[in-house]
């Protein structure tokens, strides 16, 4: 009895394994076999990645650019705020930081209703590409700032700063030099996690896009509805082979991040 | 330019779009709930109609038992990865992690193939259980993105515990199980009700997952969306989420008072 409890937490891991990496082993080999109904021994083939392509191309790279300008957004917005928060520490900017993160709380169905009630009517703004990018930085925003700002809390800012500006260095000049360098480690796991989660996003976006506006995970959505399970499937593969990649980066970035801070 | 200015210039963009597209919209939703015939009864009206206080508390249900599940599942793989090395431990580990960056929709995707009509349960034992679009689906659905999520964060607290207290209570003569009810259980606490509220948060809020697989069960984010897209009724559609985002926000709360981060919620 012992002898086989001892064995539980092990099983428990492999099944809990089992139950995550299953489905992903299927999403692959129905993404790159002839039938999947007649299983691997119909063959495989790259058509239906090529149908893929056809038929969603359009979509992969929306995504891409709004990630790329959800990053450009929030480095501009996220980095000096960072530095601001972590230079005056108090009760104001436990206050700010915590409603920034709000979308983390809230869930995006809701923070999408409130943008298209208030927006929804301005028309060139509902049908461009900003009103879901304003969708992703809103979404993302809080991980660049708080990724930025715990590695700057972690070093001392005054005295290198009191340093620089005894030497005759400005506000400006300071951040550049002594700032930005510093908070390097936080600014790439905090860039990586905005991209990762911008191509990701679904629930705000889903609300947010228009016919002419699919992203990659609208997309994806579109295609489990309406296509054959192969094609499905192979776009699940094309989104694995993009995002994974972006989630291993984005660990060792905030792995790295939070050992150069100890 | 004096230090003032350059304070005031760095949170000028940020406290722009924060008060545009966070603060101004989600008054703006609060409001609406209140705008229809009923006036603020709107809130009122959720709990005497059926339909809602039953989304409510179906949501509320399959949100608990995905929390007790993912906590169990979790912190048994949790513990067992912290205090074994073994080979393949990594692979193990990268596994379990890996759903952290699926969407919602993926994860509905995930399940589908799992248990779908043409899934995988279903052509093993042809015609007899096809769980994907019910209720079933929906917990196993929200069960794949919890995992990771309350993994991690125990992890996290399992790899501060201090070894000694185990040894001590080893030496004292304690079996194994009262080690885990006694000491490591009381020393987890904290993280574990984080990751708890976690998932309960993420639970609740989950939209991609329930979309994917369940256009049919009555979950609040579900119901939400086919308030405002098919039945046109606003402030209805505000009001849930206003309820839905304050039972969210609440939970994050406890879990931030507990432990230091959160994990991303998006399910």
């Amino acid at each position: 009895m012992r002898h086989v409890a001892r064995h539980v937490p092990l099983a428990v891991t492999l099944l809990a394994c089992a139950f995550l990496l299953i489905p992903i082993i299927q999403s692959i080999l129905a993404g790159l076999t002839v039938n999947y109904f007649r299983g691997l021994s119909s063959g495989l083939t790259l058509k239906w990645i090529g149908q893929v392509w056809q038929l969603y191309s359009g979509s992969i790279f929306l995504s891409i650019w709004l990630a790329l300008a959800c990053l450009v957004v929030t480095l501009v917005l996220g980095v000096p705020a960072a530095y601001v928060l972590a230079r005056n520490p108090g009760r104001l900017s436990r206050v700010l930081e915590e409603f920034i993160s709000l979308p983390l709380a809230i869930p995006g169905l809701a923070l999408a209703l409130a943008l298209l009630q208030l927006y929804g009517s301005v028309q060139g703004f509902r049908t461009s590409w900003t009103f879901i990018l304003v969708g992703h930085v809103l979404y993302t925003l809080p991980f660049m700032v708080r990724s930025v700002l715990s590695v700057l809390a972690a070093i001392d800012l005054k005295t290198l700063e009191e340093g620089a500006a005894s030497l005759g260095a400005g506000p400006a000049r300071r951040f550049i030099d002594i700032v930005v360098p510093n908070a390097m480690p936080g600014i790439l796991a905090g860039a990586l996690t905005v991209v990762t989660l911008s191509i990701g996003e679904f629930n705000l976006t889903w609300m947010l896009h228009t016919p002419y506006l699919k992203t990659l995970p609208v997309g994806l959505a579109d295609s489990y509805a309406s296509m054959r399970l192969e094609v499905a499937s192979a776009y699940t593969l094309v989104f694995f082979v993009m995002i994974v990649p972006l989630l291993m980066a984005m660990q060792w970035a905030s792995a790295r991040a939070q050992r150069i801070m100890q | 330019m004096s230090r003032r200015h350059f304070v005031f210039l760095c949170l000028l963009p940020l406290s722009i779009f924060t008060l545009a597209f966070l603060a101004i919209p989600l008054g703006r939703l609060i409001l609406a709930s209140g705008e229809s015939d009923r006036g603020w009864g709107i809130y009122l009206q959720i709990l005497q109609t059926p339909r809602y206080l039953s989304t409510l508390l179906q949501t509320v249900v399959v949100s608990l038992a995905v929390t007790v599940a993912a906590l169990a599942i979790s912190t048994t793989a949790g513990l067992y990865l912290v205090r074994n090395r073994f080979v393949g431990r990594n692979v193990l580990l990268s596994i379990l992690t890996l759903p952290l960056a699926f969407p919602g929709v993926v994860v509905g995707f995930m399940i589908i193939l799992l248990g779908g009509r043409q899934g995988l349960v279903n052509q093993l034992l042809p015609g007899y259980w096809v769980f994907a679009y019910s209720i079933t689906g929906l917990f196993l659905g929200y069960l794949y993105f919890s995992i990771p999520r309350v993994l991690l964060t125990v992890m996290a607290a399992a790899e501060k515990l201090d070894p000694a207290l185990e040894e001590a209570a080893r030496t004292l003569g304690a079996p194994p199980w009262r080690i885990v009810v006694d000491v490591l259980l009381p020393a987890l606490a904290p993280a574990l009700i984080a990751a708890g509220a976690i998932a309960f948060a993420t639970a609740m809020g989950a939209f991609g997952t329930a979309f994917t697989l369940a256009t049919d069960i009555d979950v609040l984010p579900m119901v939400i969306y086919t308030e405002f897209t098919l039945s046109a009724n606003i402030a209805m559609a505000s009001a849930l989420s206003v309820v839905l985002g304050l039972v969210t926000w609440a939970m994050l709360l406890i879990a931030r008072s507990f432990s230091g981060g959160a994990v991303a919620a998006g399910g």
